[in-house]
């Protein structure tokens, strides 16, 4: 559990770390909370050469009000989003995911930035950003642009996000009403299944999060919704990736998802 | 005056251990020490085809790299219980090497350790030595191990066997019963492979002292005069009076940490070489690799009923894994320490079990909490609920039909079983009679019943188990294959001012011994508990020891105490009689103090004490001072028993089982602290909850374990558990001074068959009758869809 030697560099501003990021370019690794990167250095899964600490930035450590949007930082830690006021009135469902990642220590210290970024098929954000249809905000050498959260994650730990790019915030349209429902794996508490299911008007929009390598949308259960839940059926119509390990198979999985999307519509 | 047995005195280890103020190896700090790290093979069984040791010793801060071409590399470390085959054979046991030289045969076993000054450098140094492996075919399994093809673990041998074994009546006798029997139900099934997970990881320290000639081993153990003994006489042929073994405190074993590993003989070898002191501390990754596994039995098994329910005939085989190499005690936990308790609770006439021990390419299997006595009472204690449901009849009353009659072992005889053991004493249907008022089972039924209606399942499960403790008499285990005695050691000091020093050859990490042991020795000797002290854990200070395992730190342990308490108070009698010019015969001890009966003459404890060291005026021909040293060889082992009963609720859409309610009233004989008796059975009911519902290592086909992190081994937290509701019968243990049973491991042998017996009730209306353990959603989930 000792990581291999590296260089640690404090950024104080985003403009800095994305120089970093350019200057040392593959040997780097962005930094905030460190409790996806760490644990892998520690087994020296992970052996980046430098790592570049944005913990300290203030300007992606807040939470703002923009017009039916919610601006939420990269750097708010998973702790902060469960007790945010605004967090809670307007993006509820942000907070509920949130609350149900592994243990108050690791809400203390993990970021919202940091698990999208890390992208682990199993993490809980997904389904919210999905559900929410937020966008991310990244920033890199050639600045700012955003992502859908649909477009943004591509596979098991890969994202949209380029090399030389951080993300700083994430925009979350207002909710009315929203749910995230998880079915816990025993051992690491990540989500076998997490669902997010979220008002759209008459309609709903619902993520996935834990069944796939890639998170989705279940679109057929989506247009299938009648108000009622019986659309859960849907639950992984059209997916083709549905992951499987000796806590849960592709059966089993597949079962759960519809479980859990079908909890999450009763809920709502 | 205060006396202290029987009450909840708070533990005086505590304030410590909360304060972060324990004294465990890793926190210890040598002038010069150097730290290690191993370099340990990823592959299960392979060959080595070389090792490159000539970047790894350029790295900055090395001090030494050895593999096994060197010295240490002739060296292995025994095993110290040997069961020969049924047929006459020796049993099979190969060199466990301190470091495989030529080939690998498990994952995560050491090819190379790497010293360096510091423990950063001894990891960046490790990952450089290159070696080259040619990786073979491997066997993980107990059953497929013995299956003609099967890769060999140990190519000296034609087959994986290490060896096999029975016990019980004549098996013919016993297949006519069952041939014979009005019903028999059959089970098969496996007991899973668990990691021990102690929350200190091993660690240890080893120090030559170039100028002394001696060495001092600093080790996570609990066992510190055993692996004294075992390092110097067996494995590096070091004079024993030489080495001292310190094991102060040790976070948690669980039977994990009474094994003499290859690291500890390996760094007091290495010490040696470089003269200077090496520390390693396991991480929690090597610790699932490499620490001794409990469990793995593949489990075939038959019992046969009369038309009134009782039982007539018990057969069963197993295929017990020992993994890659024999570990300390690793043979006697499928044989002695568990055909020896399939009577059970019961009056089966008729027992039969066979035992087939292979070598698979996985680390050793040893004991675990319970070792043995968990895997044979899940056997009997699920065979025989689903035996009840089979026969349409309530699983408590099965039981009450087949129950043993109460016993006390004084003025009945004690209960002479069909596998070789006399139980000592016991009553079995009390115990489930306040099992069952506690949990209300019969209003239990009714709710249940009307939970159906509503589509929610709920399940009760029984389990009245017993086991065998304090071991042991020596020359019982001798004539059954140990290597070592099974006594206990106790020495009691008193200082000339009467303060008392006790020194015990048990090993305290977790339980409670300088609390328990202090309460003792004040009540009998009517001193205050502040002015006893309880040593232990160093080979220098206690005179011999044999550790803590098996339970039996109070009866064994406890009793040598007691021995020499008495010899205490006999020469303080002489003493005392001498002071007040009266018989020793005249005088009566009570409350610290020695008074002439009938009148108001009296000589206290401390003064005696005094007397004893400043002999002036002083009995003739009487040695001075106040010191005892006794051994104490048990008559026999103890019988713990009790009655578990789990109610869950299974969540009908997902499979998962929540815990409800857990009922456990156990009987452990005469009780010294309540508090820490019920602590003990708390904490092993989590762990039997833990085999139950969650824990499982799992070696994937090719010899990988994919459940080497709490990412993928699941451990119970608080939030799986219930509050645990517990109460308790005595039965005092007949044949020790004390009457005590043990504690440490009743928990979770008692425990796991309940939970499995409710989650099966929650299901039995949809034909569930079986669910392999661990009950994750996934396995009780698809045993609800067949």
């Amino acid at each position: 559990m000792i990581p291999a030697k590296f260089e640690y560099i404090k950024a104080s501003s985003v403009g800095e770390a994305i120089d970093l990021l350019e200057k040392h370019g593959f040997d780097a690794k962005i930094v905030s909370g460190g409790h996806s990167l760490i644990p892998a250095m520690k087994l020296r899964l992970a052996t980046p050469e430098v790592l570049i600490d944005i913990r300290g930035i203030a300007e992606i450590n807040t939470i703002t009000e923009e017009g039916n949007e919610l601006v939420v930082g990269a750097n708010c830690t998973h702790h902060e989003l469960t007790i945010n006021p605004l967090v809670k009135e307007h993006v509820n469902v942000l907070a509920q995911a949130a609350k149900c990642i592994g243990d108050i220590q690791v809400r203390n210290r993990g970021t919202l930035g940091g698990s999208l970024a890390h992208a682990d098929p199993a993490s809980d954000y997904p389904a919210t950003v999905l559900a929410c249809d937020a966008t991310i905000v990244v920033q890199g050498k050639s600045g700012s642009r955003t992502i859908a959260a649909t477009d943004f994650f591509q596979g098991l730990f890969t994202t949209a996000l380029g090399e030389d790019e951080i993300i700083t915030a994430v925009r979350f349209p207002k909710v009315t009403k929203g749910t995230y429902q998880k079915f816990f794996q025993s051992a690491s508490r990540f989500a076998v299944v997490g669902v997010a299911a979220v008002k759209d008007g008459d309609g709903v929009k619902i993520g996935v999060t834990g069944v796939a390598g890639v998170p989705y949308r279940a679109t057929v259960a989506e247009n299938a919704y009648d108000g009622g839940s019986s659309c859960a059926v849907h639950a992984v119509d059209g997916v083709d990736d549905i992951m499987s390990d000796h806590f849960a198979d592709e059966e089993y999985r597949s079962h759960l998802a519809k479980v859990y999307v079908k909890r999450a519509l009763e809920a709502l | 005056m205060e006396t202290f047995i029987g009450k909840p005195v708070k533990r005086r280890e505590d304030a410590r251990f909360l304060k972060g103020a324990g004294r465990y190896t890793d926190d210890i700090k040598l002038p010069k020490m150097t730290h290690s790290a191993f370099v340990r093979s990823p592959y299960a069984h392979a060959n080595i085809r070389s090792i490159d040791i000539s970047e790894a010793s350029k790295s900055e801060g090395v001090v030494a790299i050895y593999t096994g071409a060197d010295s240490c590399g002739t060296f292995g470390v025994p095993c110290g219980w040997q069961v020969d085959f049924k047929n006459g054979e020796t049993m099979r046991e190969p060199l466990h090497p301190l470091l495989a030289k030529d080939k690998i045969k498990h994952v995560g076993e050491a090819v190379a350790i790497v010293i360096a000054e510091t423990l950063e450098q001894a990891r960046d140094a490790a990952e450089l030595v290159q070696v080259d492996y040619e990786s073979l075919p491997a066997v993980t399994d107990a059953r497929k191990a013995m299956e003609p093809g099967a890769p060999l673990v140990h190519e000296d041998w034609p087959d994986n066997a290490s060896f096999d074994w029975c016990i019980g009546n004549d098996r013919a006798a016993v297949e006519a019963a069952l041939n014979s029997a009005h019903h028999v139900t059959e089970m098969e099934f496996r007991n899973q492979r668990l990691a021990p997970n102690a929350i200190e990881p091993r660690s240890y320290i080893a120090d030559y002292d170039v100028n002394a000639g001696k060495w001092t081993l600093y080790t996570s153990t609990q066992n510190p005069h055993l692996i004294r003994l075992l390092l110097c006489a067996f494995v590096l042929g070091i004079p024993e009076h030489k080495v001292r073994v310190v094991s102060y405190d040790v976070g948690g074993g669980f039977g994990s940490k009474i094994y003499h590993y290859t690291e500890e003989a390996l760094l007091t070898w290495a010490s040696k070489e470089i003269g200077r002191p090496i520390k390693w501390t396991s991480d929690r990754t090597e610790a699932f690799l490499t620490d001794a596994h409990g469990r793995d039995h593949v489990v075939k098994s038959k019992m046969g009923f009369d038309k009134e329910g009782k039982i007539v005939a018990h057969l069963t085989d197993e295929y017990c894994a020992m993994g890659a190499y024999l570990s300390t005690f690793a043979p006697a936990v499928p044989t002695y320490l568990h055909g020896t308790l399939f009577q059970g609770v019961y009056t089966t006439p008729l027992i039969h079990l066979n035992v087939t021990a292979p070598f698979t390419h996985t680390v050793a299997v040893d004991a675990y909490r319970g070792a043995g006595r968990p895997e044979a009472t899940y056997l009997l204690e699920r065979i025989i609920s689903k035996a009840a449901k089979e026969m349409d009849m309530d699983p408590a009353e099965l039981r009450f039909k087949n129950f043993i009659p109460p016993f006390d072992g004084v003025n009945e005889p004690g209960y002479q079983t069909q596998v070789a053991l006399q139980y000592d004493s016991g009553n079995y249907p009390e115990v489930l009679k306040r099992g069952l008022e506690m949990v209300g089972y019969q209003d239990f039924r009714k709710e249940q019943e009307a939970a159906r209606k509503n589509g929610k399942l709920l399940g009760v499960g029984i389990s009245t188990y017993i086991e065998g403790c304090g071991i042991a008499p020596s020359a019982v285990v001798g004539s059954l294959g140990a290597r070592a005695g099974l006594y206990e050691v106790g020495a009691v000091r008193v200082q000339p001012t009467g303060k008392v020093s006790v020194f015990t050859g048990s090993h305290s990490h977790g339980q409670g011994h300088e609390t328990v042991f202090a309460q003792f020795v004040a009540d009998k000797l009517g001193i205050a508990m502040d002015d006893v002290e309880i040593e232990h854990g160093d080979t220098d200070q206690v005179a011999f020891g044999m550790g803590t395992y098996g339970s039996r730190s109070l009866s064994v342990g406890g009793s040598a105490i007691i021995k020499s308490v008495e010899k205490i108070l006999e020469k303080g009698a002489k003493i005392a009689a001498h002071k007040l010019e009266a018989a020793e015969e005249d005088l009566e001890y009570a409350e610290g103090k020695w008074t002439v009966k009938g009148t108001d003459k009296s000589i206290s404890f401390g003064d005696v004490s005094l007397t004893a060291y400043v002999p002036h005026d002083y009995p003739e021909g009487l040695e001075p001072g106040l010191d005892f040293s006794s051994f104490y060889d048990p008559t026999n082992f103890t019988y713990p028993f009790g009655t578990h009963i789990a109610v869950v609720e299974v969540d009908a859409d997902t499979g998962k089982v929540t815990l409800k309610r857990f009922v456990a009233c156990d009987d452990v004989g005469n009780v010294m602290n309540p508090m820490i008796v019920d602590g003990q059975i708390q904490g092993g009911v989590v762990q039997g909850v833990g085999q139950a519902l969650l824990e499982e290592v799992v070696y994937d086909e090719s010899g990988q374990m994919v459940s080497g992190s709490y990412m993928d081994y699941a451990m119970p937290r608080a939030d799986d558990i219930p509050m645990i509701e517990t109460d308790r019968t005595v039965t005092p243990c007949p044949h020790n001074p004390l009457g005590v049973k043990g504690a440490g491991e009743a928990g979770a042998i008692g425990s796991t068959p309940a939970v499995v017996n409710a989650v099966v009730d929650a299901l039995a209306h949809l034909g569930v009758t079986d669910i392999q353990m661990p009950l994750t959603p996934q396995r009780v989930w698809k045993a609800m869809q067949n």
